[in-house]
């Protein structure tokens, strides 16, 4: 007989971070990889159903629910807490590895969240820890964390009104599919979109993640914007708003990351135009796209930790990150830039990928409703992402031209963390079934038809032949992509450069007339009482004794008047 | 000749004429599969080839223009 074990998994990733800095050095390597298993382990053992309630407030919370989503996200997350604690054993400052656990298990805490109450908990939680990981490598990341908190307190906010506004107009706090009927949900649609980089306050996204560390980018890449699907999953699949939210994030992502020169930069950008990808699928919100977008997801943690990985490699062994320091890196890091190239193809959705098993269904769901244009756009998207992503990372970082690096292969727990990454990219690709029958939905989908892998070659390999021959077109140059955080950053600080100014004028030409006033009134003075002053005269005694009989004078007469 | 060899250019040219061989076969696949188009125009000859081809060539030209707009130095931000 099993026993069931009533801990939630999360809470086991945030104690084991919350201890890691207080821990010696050597217990911080068995913590990092046992804290996840042992989480796996409790996700796959907690009996399916609200299986933690209590009364709060005059409310039910249910901390703990489980549900076949759940269970496919908590499974994603903790093996993705596994893969990115090994990668980061290397990572001296502690502070980062304790966020990044903190962060994982509040990640969690919203995945098994039965209630709107706890998942806000666990939200805010993820903000803060989420800054922390960013702020905690120092430098230019001081400045882009802080931006980073002001959208997703902001996020935030807006997520708390529409939760309070949900529970004063239906008087629950159930965290369930809910149609977009009323101003709180439209609200609490707006809260989760932001953290999926939703426009248009996409750009905390590709501002921030790059700055972390080379270890920190990876753990962010998984958790923000996947929680924020598996929330719009649960509370507003076949929202049709999302269809065009999603095709719009696509593009962006694309063409940003074509135009981007940080090799970082590129892969954040492709993060929001996978995410793209998946808000579609909820938009359509048939069983078939909802199952593709979770089984996306799911794919998609696996591959973009996995590029990640390789750029983070890359960044580790030559601390460079710009395509145009770099370049002809295959040579003595062979092992990164296959694993990078595995990676690279699994989001370009190559057959035997993982991305291949899992968009296609998305599309799938599109052609079944007949959303020609929808699934025309998402055709053209997935020929933009081997553009952007596919072909455009690996071939400027590892190719293009001989930059003169010789860097080694990163240290051994990296590798091995890229291995077991591309081991799953593969894996899933060749044999779907085990994630199929996680998915939500029974699965009625074959992806291995000849139709699709023909498809699917001519489509990714023809943007192969347009990407080489418009090469010239695509080389990198020493910019950045305006965005909108340009609003608060370029727009906010000319804004704030002449309030400045003009703060100083008014202040200079306060201080001013204060100090016209106080020498006026210094003159006033010193025109009564200074030397020459009316005040300051000698008064002869004659003087005195004149006014005296005037002023008896006037007595008397008064007096006999 | 002691670069690495996957640069040199024999092999960059045997490369491209691989490739173009791969590409060739791909279309020509059409011919063997049964595609089940689902609007009409997914089913027309080589679709997969000429809509990606296609896709990739306007994204990047229109990527082009809106960086013409949008780029600017990268310490455009710094101080």
């Amino acid at each position: 007989m099993m026993i069931d074990i009533l801990f939630p998994p999360g809470l086991v990733l945030i104690l084991a971070g919350l201890m890691l800095p207080l821990m010696g050095e050597r217990f911080r390597a068995p913590t990092i990889l046992i804290a996840p298993l042992i989480a796996f382990a409790i996700v796959w053992l907690l009996p399916s159903g609200p299986v933690l309630t209590f009364q709060y407030i005059g409310y039910e919370l249910v901390p703990l629910k489980v549900d076949s989503l759940s269970r496919l996200f908590g499974t994603i997350f903790t093996i993705m807490a596994f893969a990115g604690g090994l990668f980061a054993l290397k990572q001296e400052r502690v502070l980062e590895l304790a966020s990044a656990f903190v962060y994982a298990g509040s990640a969690l805490g919203v995945v098994f969240a039965g209630d709107l109450i706890t998942v806000f908990i666990f939200w805010e939680l993820m903000a803060v820890a989420s800054t922390l990981l960013i702020w905690s490598s120092g430098g230019k990341a001081l400045a882009a964390g802080q931006r980073y908190v002001m959208i997703h307190l902001l996020g935030g906010v807006i997520l708390m009104a529409g939760i309070a506004g949900e529970i004063v107009s239906t008087g629950s706090i159930a965290f369930e599919a809910m149609d977009t009927n009323s101003w709180p949900r439209w609200l609490i649609l707006a809260g989760f979109l932001i953290n999926a980089g939703a426009p248009p306050l996409a750009a905390w996204l590709p501002d921030a993640y790059p700055e972390a560390s080379w270890s920190g980018t990876v753990f962010l890449s998984a958790f923000t914007t996947k929680t924020a699907v598996f929330v719009l999953l649960r509370g507003f699949p076949g929202a049709e708003i999302l269809i065009y939210i999603g095709l719009y994030m696509v593009f962006y992502g694309i063409v940003y990351a074509i135009l981007e020169n940080d090799m970082r930069r590129i892969l954040a950008y492709s993060i929001i135009n996978q995410v793209g990808f998946m808000v579609t699928g909820i938009g359509i919100g048939t069983e078939m796209a909802l199952n593709g977008t979770a089984a996306h997801a799911f794919a998609h943690i696996i591959y973009k930790a996995l590029l990640l990985m390789s750029a983070g490699a890359v960044l580790y062994q030559t601390g460079k990150r710009k395509c145009t320091d770099l370049g002809g890196l295959f040579r003595t890091m062979p092992i990164t830039a296959t694993c990078g190239i595995i990676g690279a193809l699994s989001i370009s959705a190559f057959p035997l990928t993982s991305g291949f098993i899992s968009k296609s269904m998305i599309s799938q769901g599109a052609a079944d409703e007949h959303m020609m244009i929808v699934w025309m756009l998402l055709a053209a998207a997935s020929a933009g992402v081997f553009l952007h992503a596919g072909i455009k990372f690996p071939w400027f970082v590892f190719f293009q031209k001989d930059s003169g690096m010789r860097p080694s292969e990163p240290p051994r727990s990296m590798r091995y963390a890229m291995y077991i990454m591309s081991v799953l990219c593969i894996g899933l690709g060749v044999f779907p079934g085990p994630l199929y029958a996680l998915l939500p939905y029974p699965v009625d989908y074959v992806p291995y038809t000849g139709a699709h892998v023909v498809f699917q070659l001519q489509l990714l390999l023809f943007s192969g032949l347009a990407f080489f021959l418009l090469l010239n077109l695509l080389k990198r140059t020493l910019t950045i992509t305006l965005d909108f955080d340009w609003f608060y950053r370029g727009l906010g600080r000319v804004l704030a450069r002449e309030f400045d100014n003009m703060s100083i004028a008014a202040w200079t030409a306060f201080v001013e007339s204060g100090y016209r006033a106080v020498q006026s009134f210094i003159s006033a003075i010193y025109r009564h009482y200074g030397p020459n002053g009316i005040l300051a005269r000698t008064w002869p005694t004659g003087n005195m004794a004149f006014w005296t009989t005037a002023l008896l004078a006037t007595y008397l007469l008064i007096f006999f008047l | 000749m002691n670069d690495h060899w996957l640069v040199r250019p024999d092999t960059i040219r045997m490369i491209w004429i691989i490739s173009i061989i791969v590409l060739a076969l791909t279309v020509l696949a059409d011919f063997v599969v049964s595609h089940h188009p689902y609007f009409g125009i997914d089913g027309t000859f080589g679709f997969g080839a000429w809509f990606g081809f296609g896709a990739c060539v306007i994204l990047v030209l229109g990527s082009k223009v809106l960086g013409a707009i949008l780029k600017r130095q990268d310490s455009y931000y710094d101080d």
